[in-house]
């Protein structure tokens, strides 16, 4: 076998004269990886080109107030998208403040404290959370978390802060369900985990051994090794996981659907229903006819502006952690 | 050998195909409400005349568009289109099955089937007028139950659906607040409660959700026994859901009384008629460009009325009145022509 593989590729290196059939090769192979990427070049600006076509009959309608308007009523054809944007970005803020800080958890106990032999279940385990579908993780909020969240923590919470200041209205729940806009950022969560934490993974397995030796080495404790050596260096890329998890948060739509309680209200409480700019696509866009769709198709516009700008943000601080 | 048998299979595979080509099908699209039924029909008629039907229960608007862009043979939707809008598009419309919508409820207390309320009473609850179980408009109405003292959590569809389309059509009759407020379409802006999607997301806030009340297809609460309510209707009655109730209130209904049999069984007169009832519909052109396939469809619809009422009892659906499915036989044959003036639906 292995005298075999010798002679052909002594064969193969025998004849470097057949050039013109490699380089026509060549030139189908690069045009077909131009093609790749072009199409997806086409298919973006296709879908951005007639989401804005199809949302500008409600654009003009409302002008300006499509933004900041909460009301959204098919009978009187009026449409505003605040409740819906301000839901998207409080469900994928509380999505970051759990997820962040338990995904890295689990990639610094992976890379430096793990035992080798839990090591892999473990990353398996992670992995595999990733690719559970996320209806399933809408179903299984609904049906299974939402009971739980509401006898074990929207309860006891609300008979605890029930009357106090800011409290008493940030996680009070006046009917606890347990659907709302927490359960639905818990969700995200879970679901965004397992992205910015295999991310964060591979990137602390990139940086050479000697560093942090070398930091052990003069009398570090694990917790300065990791805070004033590994997270310094992995700064910047990490910011880029966390962005990749925060754009999957913005735009999940099925769980979300299931968990957050699909009301068109403004409410400062946590525990009460919302909706975000995804849920109401996926709740409306099967019978909307008229101004309704061009407003949802709207609505899709603005998904896009905002995921957009988190996408700039982010490049924009990888950026600046770059130049200095 | 191996071969031999593979080429023997891929030959009747072919063979198999072209024998279905041959064989009729009609293509539809529409209401997700009558889907079960549809499909059940539509094995039952495969089975006896190999004909198939290919039906996407992709949302009732969705069905009226499709059957405006002339891409499928019928459209399905749930709320009836106006005389204009069917004038319009050249469309005819005609009733084929009919189902209810119940109000679910989970109160301690009050026993499956026992609680009483008024579509007045329903209308202020899903208002947000009436607020809590206790109130002395519900009490009156159910002397003796033990009403929590609790706040009530109004339950509705976030999705956009023909389930309620009829139900808001119901509050807006019998409620002037509720017509003037929220008003009737397949998704309204509801001043209080929470949204589940689907008939499943609705019946699991509602069976989770201590004192919650919410609105579901009738045969989606029976088939999972999910207590339901007893409506008062027209006549002053309280009636409970059931196929009886429902035929009461197709029977006492004047279907000749808008075109396209666009009527709505909601608060129909009768002493045992259901309040919330509904009858699905058909859309198709009254001058197809492919003939054919609405004849085949047509007779699709024909064998149903003849053939297809136990199985929609089996679903928890409900036949329309042997007289009613006379007057769409006849509307077919007076309106549905070929190119030369022909009627497609002979019989």
């Amino acid at each position: 076998m292995v005298a075999l593989s010798q002679k052909l590729l002594v064969t193969s290196m025998e004849k470097p004269s057949r050039r013109s059939p490699q380089l026509s090769f060549d030139q189908v192979f690069r045009l077909a990886s131009l093609s790749s990427a072009l199409i997806v070049l086409i298919v973006l600006a296709g879908i951005i080109g007639s989401m804005i076509y199809g949302g500008l009959p409600a654009f003009r309608e409302f002008g300006f107030g499509f933004i900041t308007s909460s009301v959204w009523d098919v009978q009187r054809d009026q449409y505003g998208a605040w409740v819906a944007i301000v839901g998207t970005l409080t469900s994928a803020l509380i999505a970051l403040v759990i997820g962040v800080p338990i995904s890295l958890g689990i990639a610094i106990f992976l890379t430096q404290l793990c035992p080798p032999w839990l090591k892999r279940p473990v990353s398996t385990t992670i992995e595999l959370l990733a690719a559970v579908p996320s209806i399933i993780y809408g179903m299984w909020g609904l049906f299974v978390f939402a009971p739980l969240f509401a006898q074990f923590v929207q309860i006891p919470v609300s008979s605890i802060v029930e009357g106090l200041p800011v409290f008493g209205t940030i996680l009070y729940a006046r009917t606890p369900s347990g659907v709302g806009v927490l359960t639905a950022g818990i969700i995200l969560a879970i679901m965004i985990i397992p992205f910015i934490a295999s991310i964060s993974r591979d990137i602390l397995d990139q940086i050479p051994p000697v560093l942090r030796e070398s930091a052990y080495g003069i009398g570090c404790t694990t917790w300065e090794v990791v805070r004033h050596v590994l997270l310094p260096q992995v700064g910047v890329s990490v910011i880029g996981a966390i962005m990749l998890g925060l754009g999957r948060a913005l735009g999940e739509t099925m769980a979300v659907t299931f968990v957050i309680g699909n009301a068109n209200r403004l409410s400062p409480s946590l525990f009460d229903p919302g909706s975000t700019i995804a849920s109401r696509i996926a709740n409306e866009f099967n019978e909307a006819i008229g101004l309704q769709l061009n407003a949802l198709m709207a609505l899709g516009c603005i998904l896009f502006l905002v995921t957009f700008t988190v996408l700039v943000i982010a490049r924009v601080l990888v950026a600046r952690v770059k130049m200095r | 050998m191996k071969i031999v048998s593979y080429a023997a299979a891929l030959g009747l595979a072919v063979a198999s195909c072209s024998l279905a080509v041959s064989a009729a099908e009609i293509t539809g699209a529409g209401a997700t409400f009558p889907f079960p039924i549809y499909a059940r029909w539509a094995e039952a008629y495969n089975k006896e005349t190999s004909n198939r039907l290919n039906y996407q229960s992709i949302g009732s608007s969705g069905g009226i568009r499709q059957i405006r862009a002339k891409t499928v043979d019928f459209g399905a939707t749930d709320a009836p289109l106006k005389a204009a809008e069917l004038e319009k598009d050249g469309l005819v419309q005609f009733p084929v099955v009919m189902g209810g919508v119940v109000a679910v409820y989970n109160v301690q207390g009050v026993p499956a089937g026992q609680m009483k309320l008024t579509g007045e009473v329903l209308a202020d609850i899903f208002n947000g007028k009436i607020s809590k179980w206790n109130d002395a408009k519900i009490a009156q109405l159910n002397q003796g139950a033990a009403l929590p003292d609790a706040a009530i959590t109004p339950v509705y569809r976030s999705d956009g659906s023909g389930t309620t389309s009829v139900f808001t059509t119901y509050l807006a009759q019998v409620s002037e607040g509720w017509k003037s407020g929220p008003g009737v379409g397949a998704s309204v802006q509801w001043p209080v409660g929470q949204g589940g999607k689907g008939n499943e997301g609705v019946a699991a806030l509602v069976q989770q959700v201590p004192n919650s009340i919410g609105y579901v297809e009738y045969a989606y609460a029976k088939q999972n026994s999910i207590p339901f309510t007893q409506l008062q209707n027209k006549n002053g009655k309280f009636v409970s859901p059931e196929a009886k109730t429902f035929q009461a209130a197709a029977a006492s209904a004047d279907w000749k009384s808008a075109p396209g049999f666009g009527i709505s069984l909601t608060n129909q007169p009768g002493d045992e008629a259901w309040p919330i009832t509904a009858p699905t519909f058909i859309l198709v052109h009254k001058a197809p460009e492919k003939p054919e396939q609405v004849a085949e469809a047509l007779k699709f619809f024909d064998w149903t009325f003849e053939k297809g009422d136990q199985m929609a009892a089996e679903l928890d659906y409900v036949a329309l009145p042997a007289q009613v499915k006379d007057l769409v036989r006849a509307s077919w044959k007076a309106d549905i022509k070929d190119k030369s003036g022909q009627p497609l639906f002979k019989k």
